[in-house]
């Protein structure tokens, strides 16, 4: 279908795999017109689109991300090239990309230093991009600074044959369920989390629902002489 | 550093012990129980309360190791409400979503709605283009609805203690609220009236004379509940220094909502990070320093008063903005049909069905499309807060650039305040269990998602 079909290999420079840049987060690569499996019938079944989110951002990042940016590194001394992957501002919102190795000693910092001050992490969620090699979950943790009125967020990525990520909860022991639910849904490990059991599927649960490669389940439901399949099975559009 | 532990520790069993005796408790019969337990000479029983205990909110299993009547240690064990609403959304259109949202935490349901659609304007980027008029229907139902919340939860807290008039009282007065809600949106509670840019449903005639009507009448419920509660010497006697929380364990803990308020922090998103126009409006942040239940029903009163002079000036606005836009003006994110509301309290729009049925082909090939494929939001990711009657929630919403969510993540206030039951129950008595539950005021559909 429309795997079989590429037309594409003339025009596509990259030949096949996509080779991602530095700084970007693969979500998809879709073929043909509506991206979806099965058979596209309606001859455009050879355009090729990269789905990525939106990539590193260059200074000045604007408002007062460049403040904080520079007191973090400057805390963070010669681990800060190595610690912050790279910083993210999007839609008024900034996201920094850090290390799961210095993980902890950013937390701290920004929970502690009084320019920073980020005195709540609002939990932890887990995302799965499958198509992202390598760092297939992420981690993320909005954080709101009370003293400040500000919130940026913290995104750890880890390859799904090596999920681990240090557990913060020494620092912010509000994370404690947080990081139990993004294990229980998603099976990132936390290092060092003090009973790091599920807590919203039962205990002998087998798999981790909100991975993407989970099905939904359902059952197909019959109104009125016709089939309707069940969520999953649908026709989609993307 | 290491997480060998794979066994679960907290809801699972904590010793193995095959000849501990098992005890099961229906109603009236602990006396004999405690006679059992007395005669075997046990000194440490672990009782659970739940899941289907009438006082938990929901369906909530909490685990305690007593000592006669104390408690010595509690842990909340939840997930039974589990029904896996993210996952579902990442398969319905962005629209959809919402239908989903509202029913999550089913006692505030419009504050689900509008972190959500607060997420994907973010993420459409027309935060600033919501129509005036949207953002005052948006305040407007969400004060209604905090007052609903906060009656349930002074009501249920009264009645798990034995005070039947108080939940009877709450309830004459959420209802004077669900009235107004249900005029406005047709139904009382999971309305799936904020929608993506805007709301569902402009105001029916009289709708800002019955607003108005309201005020006094839910004030009157609310000076009863003042009156028959606060200087009870019951009531006093069970909430007066009962599940206090001090300030640092409650920024340790991520506490927000009237818990972080009674440690005397008055963090409110509403104040501190204002949305839909909160800004505009004049109200106080009620905080205590008392840091027990007591204070926290007198903040939850106080606060629905403050909610009364917000929807007050909501009807101001109502007023002044009558005839204007309730969704945004671009036609490929707003939902084409205005409903009308038929003698049978629900129907269609029947010049929008002439228009799309007869007079263009266009508009109906645009309605097709909008409501069955949905509209694309530009890949990216956005995240919202809203002050919910019981602590800040936030929605973390991912797009792929589809017409559905990648993922939907929401923080309910519920869940975090949750882990804060332990440190208020342990060392107290087991009767002040169900104080402690309800001054969390959770919600388990929110909770478990």
């Amino acid at each position: 279908m429309s795997e079989t079909q590429d037309l594409s290999g003339a025009g596509d420079a990259q030949g096949g795999a996509h080779v991602r840049p530095e700084g970007r987060t693969l979500i998809n690569v879709r073929q043909g017109q509506f991206g979806g499996p099965g058979g596209d019938t309606s001859g455009y079944g050879g355009l090729r689109r990269v789905v990525e989110m939106p990539g590193a951002t260059e200074r000045p990042f604007g408002e007062w991300f460049d403040g904080v940016v520079d007191v973090l590194e400057e805390l963070l001394g010669d681990k800060a090239d190595e610690a912050i992957q790279y910083v993210v501002v999007d839609r008024g919102e900034l996201t920094l990309h850090i290390a799961r190795e210095h993980l902890l000693e950013v937390a701290q910092h920004l929970r502690d230093d009084q320019d920073l001050r980020f005195e709540m992490c609002l939990g932890v969620n887990g995302v799965h991009y499958p198509a992202d090699e390598g760092r297939e979950l992420h981690a993320c943790y909005p954080m709101q600074s009370i003293t400040h009125s500000r919130r940026l967020r913290v995104e750890v990525s880890v390859s799904e044959d090596d999920p681990h990520i240090p557990s913060i909860t020494g620092i912010y022991p509000m994370n404690n369920w947080h990081e139990r639910e993004t294990y229980d849904f998603f099976g990132i490990i936390f290092d060092g989390h003090p009973s790091l059991a599920r807590i919203e599927m039962p205990d002998d649960w087998v798999g981790h629902p909100q991975l993407k490669d989970y099905p939904l389940g359902g059952i197909p439901v019959e109104y009125k002489g016709a089939e309707v399949p069940s969520p999953d099975q649908r026709r989609q559009y993307r | 550093m290491t997480t060998d532990q794979t066994t679960p520790q907290a809801t699972g069993p904590i010793f193995e012990d095959p000849d501990a005796p098992e005890f099961t408790a229906y109603g009236g019969d602990w006396s004999e129980i405690a006679d059992e337990a007395t005669r075997l000479g046990q000194q440490r029983v672990v009782i659970n309360m739940g899941p289907q205990h009438p006082s938990t909110h929901g369906v909530l299993r909490v685990m305690l190791e007593i000592e006669g009547e104390t408690v010595t240690e509690s842990r909340a064990g939840i997930g039974y409400l589990h029904t896996g609403i993210e996952k579902n959304m990442e398969f319905r259109t962005w629209t959809q979503g919402v239908t989903f949202a509202t029913r999550m935490d089913y006692v505030a349901s419009m504050f689900n709605e509008a972190v959500y659609c607060l997420g994907v304007e973010k993420l459409l980027g027309i935060t600033d283009d919501i129509p005036e008029r949207a953002n005052v229907l948006r305040v407007l139902m969400m004060e209604l609805t905090r007052i609903g919340s906060h009656l349930v939860a002074i009501g249920t807290g009264g009645n798990e203690m034995g005070a039947t008039t108080v939940m009877t009282t709450a309830f004459v007065g959420r209802e004077d609220t669900f009235r107004v809600i249900e005029m406005l949106s047709g139904l009382r509670t999971n309305n799936a009236y904020i929608r993506p840019g805007g709301v569902a449903q402009d105001t029916p005639e009289g709708f800002v004379d019955y607003v108005r009507e309201m005020i006094p009448k839910v004030k009157q419920r609310l000076d009863e509940l003042a009156d028959i509660q606060l200087k009870n010497p019951i009531f006093i006697g069970r909430l007066k220094d009962v599940a206090v929380l001090d300030l640092a364990p409650a920024m340790s803990l991520g506490i927000t909502g009237p818990m972080l308020r009674s440690a005397g922090i008055p963090y409110d998103v509403r104040k501190a990070d204002p949305y839909c126009g909160y800004d505009t409006y004049d109200f106080q942040v009620p905080t205590s320093n008392d840091r027990d239940a007591y204070s926290r029903v007198i903040l939850r009163l106080e606060e629905c008063y403050e909610s009364l002079k917000i929807i007050a000036q909501c009807a101001d606005r109502l007023e002044a903005t009558e005839g204007q836009p309730v969704m945004v003006a671009d036609k490929k994110i707003a939902w084409p049909a205005q409903l009308s509301l038929g003698t049978d309290g629900q129907g269609n729009s029947p010049e929008h069905i002439k228009h799309i049925m007869g007079e263009s082909m266009e508009a109906l090939i645009h309605h097709f499309k909008l409501v069955t494929e949905g509209f694309k939001v530009p890949a990216g990711q956005a995240y919202a807060l809203v002050e919910n009657p019981k602590g800040a929630l936030g929605c973390h919403v991912v797009s792929d650039g589809g017409t559905k969510p990648w993922r939907a993540h929401f923080r309910d206030p519920g869940f975090n305040n949750l882990q804060a039951l332990s440190i208020l129950t342990e060392g107290g008595q087991v009767a002040d269990v169900v104080v402690a539950i309800a001054t969390i005021d959770m919600v388990l559909g929110g909770v478990d998602r």
